[in-house]
């Protein structure tokens, strides 16, 4: 570990030369027989794995119509060839997008296209040997399913779906990644994504309402299982204890005390994330999901919001609905969804993101801030990848860029944009989503997290920037890790809630 | 040999039309089990629809992505359409209106096309990582597309082939009152890479051209939260607790 080191900045951001071959390799940890079988897939790589694994994409071409678009659709065009943040970090050619994907079209063509099957060398199609397995796990874990490239793919092929689905395919013949499905089991069992039991999660948050206390003198709640409630707040569990995840948890807490909202966590659903959707597959995704619609109609909440954490977001707004019901407009005869909806407040949008909850009561003028307080910081603000491009926020087409920022400027008075090919759709992942965030990983993340790294430099030597917001769990875990490897303070990266926190102006009573 | 190409363009457009139509089908059955539309995504099917044009018509993505590979394929594309139309004076009698006053376009459009594709291919061979990711097939559908556009152009500039006769075929072909086919080598190569063409195009990545539409990220209206997205197969989860 201690060999890795950062990149060097390109002097100005050309497009690097290739390197074949940097990244090959294992690949990340592989689950052991006890993790994956926890989960119900094969504990390790079963006998007839090519068969399997054939039989298992051809299922997948038939469930999901973006695969079986994306596979055939490319026509090698390399729009997306330069976009990927692995591509750019690591220069190894399997990284670009269109490369990566490859690796399973030249399988797809072998096996189910006329071509592939009469001209394999004509068409690159390959057999599925064990060496285009191993690489398959190798690379396909070295996406963080961003989905920057298929902003510029001109038929709109998402790399991230090819990646869900080759890990799937990996999964179902015994070839899992243990850090994801480690986290997957233990959200079965415990959970939550750490594996924090129900009792030191209502012993730490007695601890917070102590903290809280002692810096702010105002007795702020941090409520949990309660009935009727009002507001449902599904959170990620990293900001239950990780630094600086906490003080995001500290400010959602003080703005429902401002603004008087009864609200409550749930003991039993006490992860906003969902690694099921890391791994590609729709039925850990939907389980995890459920139990937040379980938590939802126990404590007969009238609304459900979402913290800070981008692919929790992504699945609460995007998938939620479609998955357990938690949205709006089920048709009268979908029993599934309506008993659900018919709990819920529909004057508000259901999920709803924190950002969007804070935002709206800055509107309503129920919260007030001495924006002085974050005088001491320069703030930029980086859009986490999952929430800029696979969700949205408010009600209108680019929200989810504004609603943050807005909140960032309503309680802060520093604020400098990045160079604006890294920001809104076009931003860079971190280099640690995607059910990457795990050590073994920490030279692919130092690597990914260059092109981030490289215009926050702009922005701190242009403006002293000094603090770089986001809403994102993951973000903050993986920017705290790699940052001071590029020389920056670890605790430069916040969320905006902490900003809200350090800004709010809270009342006695 | 005008039987043979009879019967060579028969089967190239039974070929082509089920081929295309079959995988339309398929792309039709195959479920969309989730919401996945890409930022920035319109709220309505109204907007999807615009944005969907702007992808047909513009490449409004590709221009994000690379000037030049956008340069080079729009003013492939463009041309090629323009082209296409161009031809459809051999089809129609009377020749319509429209039709008719294309034919220039139409003409320097071979040119342009022409230079599109020399572009594109000049892209794969030079630029490192468009030549890594090449397969042979993706360097041979450029040499197709050349060939193409350089018998035709040939024909229109330097061996007059006499079009008129090529019409009477063409129209024996649809009505099956078959005529013969002049005979030319700029002809004949032009008429079987078109039909080589339209047989692989159901085959090949020229699928792009329907797979666009079908493409979630594209296609879906980002409205999750005031709608229940649901496929067939995500349904029958419902029952189950």
């Amino acid at each position: 570990m201690a060999d890795i080191t950062a990149p060097a900045y390109r002097i100005i951001p050309i497009i690097p030369a290739l390197k074949p071959g940097a990244m090959e390799g294992k690949g990340p940890y592989v689950a052991s027989d006890k993790i994956n079988e926890a989960i119900g897939f094969p504990g390790q790589l079963v006998e007839d794995w090519h068969d399997k694994a054939i039989g298992k994409m051809g299922e997948l071409l038939s469930k999901y119509r973006s695969l079986k678009v994306y596979m055939d659709a490319c026509v090698h065009c390399g729009a997306c060839s330069d976009k990927c943040h692995y591509f750019i970090g690591t220069q190894d050619p399997k990284n670009m997008p269109v490369a990566r994907q490859d690796l399973m079209r030249s399988v797809y063509r072998r096996y189910f296209t006329l071509p592939g099957k009469v001209f394999p060398k004509l068409v690159g199609a390959r057999d599925l040997t064990r060496e285009v397995l191993d690489e398959w796990y190798n690379y396909f874990n070295q996406c963080s399913e961003c989905r920057r490239c298929s902003v510029f793919c001109p038929y709109g092929i998402d790399t991230a779906e090819v990646t869900m689905a080759a890990r799937e395919i990996l999964d179902s013949v015994g070839y899992g990644q243990k850090y994801s499905n480690e986290i997957i089991g233990k959200v079965h069992k415990i959970g939550n994504n750490l594996g924090l039991p129900a009792p030191a999660l209502i012993d730490t948050l007695e601890g917070l309402e102590e903290d809280v206390k002692d810096a702010t003198g105002i007795d702020v709640r941090f409520p949990i299982d309660v009935k009727g409630a009002e507001v449902l707040l599904i959170t990620p569990s990293a900001d239950f204890f990780a630094e600086p995840h906490i003080d995001s948890l500290i400010g959602y807490a003080k703005v429902f005390h401002a603004t008087g909202t009864s609200w409550t966590l749930s003991s039993m659903s006490s992860e906003a994330g969902n690694f099921g959707m890391f791994i590609g597959n729709y039925e850990q995704l939907r389980t995890i999901a459920m139990r937040i619609r379980r938590a939802a109609l126990e404590l007969g909440v009238k609304r459900i919001v979402i913290g800070e954490c981008g692919h929790a977001w992504r699945v609460a707004y995007s998938f939620l609905n479609t998955l357990t019901g938690v949205g709006d407009g089920a048709d009268p005869n979908d029993h599934f969804a309506t008993m659900l909806q018919k709990q819920l407040d529909h004057r508000y949008k259901q999920p709803m993101h924190i950002c969007e909850f804070t935002w709206d009561m800055i509107q309503d003028e129920r919260l007030t801030f001495d924006k002085s307080a974050n005088d001491k910081h320069i703030i930029t603000f980086h859009d986490s990848c999952n929430v800029a491009r696979g969700s949205r926020m408010g009600d209108y087409a680019g929200g989810q860029f504004d609603i943050p920022r807005n909140i960032i400027k309503a309680v802060a008075n520093n604020f400098f944009e990045m160079d604006p090919s890294t920001t809104h759709e076009k931003t860079f992942c971190c280099g640690g989503g995607g059910g990457l965030l795990t050590d073994d990983l920490l030279d692919l993340r130092v690597k990914g997290a260059l092109p981030r790294m490289e215009v926050l430099q702009h922005v701190v030597d242009e403006h002293g920037v000094n603090f770089m917001a986001c809403i994102c769990a993951i973000c903050k875990a993986q920017f705290t890790k790699v940052m001071p490897m590029y020389g920056f303070d670890r605790r430069m990266i916040g969320g905006v809630h902490q900003l809200v926190s350090n800004a709010i102006i809270l009342s006695k009573e | 040999m005008s039987t043979l190409f009879a019967i060579l363009f028969y089967f190239a457009t039974l070929v082509f039309m089920v081929g295309t139509l079959y995988r339309i089908s398929v792309y039709t059955r195959t479920p969309a089990p989730l919401k996945i539309p890409t930022t920035p995504a319109p709220t309505t099917t109204g907007g999807v629809v615009l944005r969907m044009m702007r992808e047909v018509f513009l490449f409004e993505s590709l221009f994000k992505a690379n000037l030049w590979t956008w340069g080079l394929g729009w003013l492939f594309h463009a041309s090629l359409a323009l082209v296409l139309l161009r031809h459809l004076r051999y089809f129609t009698e009377p020749v319509w209106a429209w039709v008719a006053f294309i034919q220039p376009f139409g003409m320097y459009a071979g040119i342009t096309m022409l230079l599109g594709v020399i572009g594109l291919s000049a892209r794969r061979i030079f630029v490192e990582r468009i030549r890594y990711i090449s397969t042979p097939s993706d360097h041979l559908m450029l040499v197709l597309f050349m060939v193409i556009a350089l018998s035709g152009l040939t024909m229109k500039f330097a061996a007059h082939t006499d079009v008129i006769t090529v019409k009477g075929f063409i129209l024996g072909l649809m009505y099956f009152d078959w005529q013969a086919l002049p005979s030319s080598i700029a002809l004949y190569a032009h008429l079987f890479l078109v039909a080589v063409l339209m047989m692989i195009f159901p085959i090949s990545k020229l699928l792009h051209a329907p797979g666009l539409f079908f493409s979630p990220g594209r296609n879906q209206a980002d409205n999750p939260r005031d709608k229940r997205h649901l496929s067939t197969w995500a349904a029958k989860l419902d029952s189950e607790k």
